[in-house]
């Protein structure tokens, strides 16, 4: 009893002090967001007081099974139905900014559904929501298999997962309501990047915590990109929001550098943000999920150690290639730029590791449509990873800068890479959590693997095509010395493209709806849909009889 | 530290100790019997275990 009425008094205490500090706001962003605070810790207090399963209640409703089993997997329940719903929002944020792009009027002139606030949106939203989740819930699960030892602190692990919800509304909110930082991929405020701080901190544990009860001696590979992931991001997440806010009760704050040394660590953290997060953790839900899939063994497990300590010894160097020809030192820029170009060779080492864990077993392409959404993963990663390290060069970047090839690049690796590899964890762990005989519907992923395939081209050769024709309009002297085009010109010339873009963003959109929808269906645990099977072995009924044999 | 020697640094014994300890990290999975640990390890994912068993 003096338990519950510690535990739901420092509940409400935290609500009171969110209160408080709403009250006394310098600024109304940072009000409503002490007011969100306030309402989490008064639901917490609530629900602890109560004392009424609420867990198991949820339990029911999502038909998780009953039998807890030997791995603790409700988190990871909850992580995959985040992931799921995430990506939708996050997709249609960005099929929204791109309708905006071809039709202004979508702005709608109101300062909270301008391009401006929505884009950050949108890029959070896929990144650190849709992306996160998936890392996260992966992460808890393969680390379980892997070392077979259940979680460490199970609460903590819950306070990881909500404590990471809270995290992407208070920034998603943020943005719409212009608070932000100014730095790309790290625009929430000093705040909000604390309360990361402190979840990211208990993430490290649970996660390391599991690994040292583990029960398996060696620690398999996709835990070390993990790993590398989790402590990576904390490094560049402190370093780059390092801050000092104008009030303690206000939203805005200034960088700790000033100038070239902040552009620096910015894109230090940005292009790390990159090999870490969206590179090193999805490898690791590569190295797991694909022998898992194929029920083959990594192709060499030794190239994958290769691989692995390549990525961590040049991606850290890379980040100077965002600000070629800018006030950063020439001898920077060039460093950024060798590294990105030797980066080239591991990434591809890791693509052919992957895609040579099918040797043998190629028809599983055909027949097996998540063995088909993994190498088109590990296709798009491999060309993604060609693109990126050319792209870095300085005479290509000339060109290429600042232009809408950066953002087909971008979504190359993230639509075909990140995605992709991310729907096939997400089908293979739906059956397996919710202890279904498979998936609700093959044929349904198949549609998601073509939808998402044609959607992902139609993006990146949009965005290829409006890119190089934007960069040489922009570079383009006439005789006379004056740039030929105007800057309007050059926009309005791109019109064509961003419709196209758009209609590929659609279909992205399409493939992930059919996605919630047969993941939904598996988790109700519907009857299989009747459908046609992805291969049947070729039945002649007239050619299937004995051998008579001819008169003479 | 000056920025001079920081940068002086960097580029001649900090870039020694990085490529070492590189190789170091890489050429310990090509020590003899490293081939042997290494395909355990990969085939280590595939041993059932009682909750994967059923719907592995």
């Amino acid at each position: 009893m003096d338990r519950l009425l510690l535990k739901s008094g420092g509940w409400f205490a935290l609500a009171l002090l969110a209160l408080l500090a709403a009250l006394m706001a310098a600024d109304s962003g940072f009000a409503v967001h002490m007011g969100i605070a306030c309402a989490a810790a008064l639901l917490m207090a609530v629900v602890t007081v109560r004392g009424a399963d609420y867990a198991g209640i949820a339990r029911g409703l999502l038909k998780m099974p009953v039998d807890q089993g030997k791995y603790d997997d409700d988190p990871i329940r909850w992580g995959v139905i985040a992931t799921v719903f995430w990506g939708l929002a996050g997709f249609l944020a960005g099929l929204f900014i791109a309708l905006q792009l071809a039709f202004p009027a979508l702005n709608l002139g109101i300062e909270y559904t301008s391009f401006g606030r929505l884009r950050p949106l949108h890029t959070s939203a896929v990144i650190f929501a849709f992306g996160g989740n998936a890392l996260i819930a992966t992460s808890f699960y393969v680390v379980q298999r892997t070392c077979r030892a259940r979680l460490a602190f199970p609460t903590l692990a819950r306070f990881v997962f909500w404590g990471y919800q809270l995290f992407i509304v208070l920034a998603a909110t943020g943005y719409l309501m212009g608070i932000t930082e100014g730095r790309e991929y790290a625009e929430p405020e000093w705040y909000v990047d604390l309360w990361l701080t402190i979840v990211w901190v208990a993430y490290l544990v649970v996660f390391g915590g599991t690994i040292l009860k583990r029960s398996e001696p060696h620690i398999y590979v996709a835990n070390w990109f993990y790993l590398s992931f989790i402590l990576t991001i904390a490094m560049l997440h402190i370093v780059n929001n390092l801050s000092m806010p104008v009030s303690l009760l206000g939203s805005k704050s200034y960088s700790a550098f000033a100038g070239v040394q902040d552009a620096l660590t910015q894109w230090w953290y940005g292009h790390n943000a990159v090999g870490f997060f969206l590179t090193a953790g999805f490898l690791a839900m590569m190295y797991y999920f694909v022998p898992k899939q194929a029920e083959r063994p990594i192709y060499s497990y030794r190239l994958s150690i290769i691989h692995f300590w390549s990525l961590i010894f040049l991606y850290i160097w890379a980040g100077p290639h965002h600000l070629h020809y800018t006030a950063l030192p020439d001898w920077a820029q060039t460093l950024g730029m060798v590294f990105s170009v030797m980066l080239w060779m591991p990434s591809w080492g890791g693509m052919i590791n992957g895609l040579m864990t099918l040797n043998g077993a190629w028809d599983r392409i055909r027949t097996d449509p998540i063995i088909r959404m993994m190498v088109m993963a590990l296709a798009f990663y491999g060309m993604s990873t060609f693109e990126g390290p050319m792209m870095s060069v300085k005479a290509v970047n000339s060109l290429s800068h600042y232009t809408e090839w950066t953002i087909g690049h971008v979504h190359s690796g993230a639509l075909g890479w990140n995605g992709l590899i991310t729907f096939a964890s997400l089908y293979y762990l739906a059956p397996r959590l919710w202890k279904r005989e498979r998936l609700y519907s093959l044929r349904l992923v198949n549609w998601h693997f073509w939808l998402a395939t044609v959607g992902i081209v139609l993006y990146a050769a949009s965005m290829w095509v409006a890119g190089i024709m934007q960069g040489l309009m922009w570079r383009e002297y006439g005789s006379d010395g004056y740039l030929v085009y105007a800057f309007s010109e050059v926009v309005s010339a791109m019109f064509p493209m961003y419709v196209i873009r758009a209609a590929g963003g659609l279909m992205y959109l399409a493939g992930a709806i059919i996605m919630a929808w047969n993941i939904g269906k598996t988790i109700a645990g519907s009857p299989l849909r009747e459908e046609k099977p992805m291969s049947d072995a070729a039945y002649d009924p007239a050619a299937d009889r004995p051998l008579v044999t001819q008169p003479a | 530290m000056s920025y001079d020697a920081l940068r002086h640094f960097a580029d001649s014994w900090g870039l020694v100790f990085m490529a070492v300890t590189y190789a170091v990290l890489i050429g310990w999975h090509f020590l003899p019997k490293g081939r042997e640990r290494s395909d355990k390890a990969a085939l280590a994912i595939f041993e059932t275990d009682e909750t994967e068993a059923g719907n592995g």
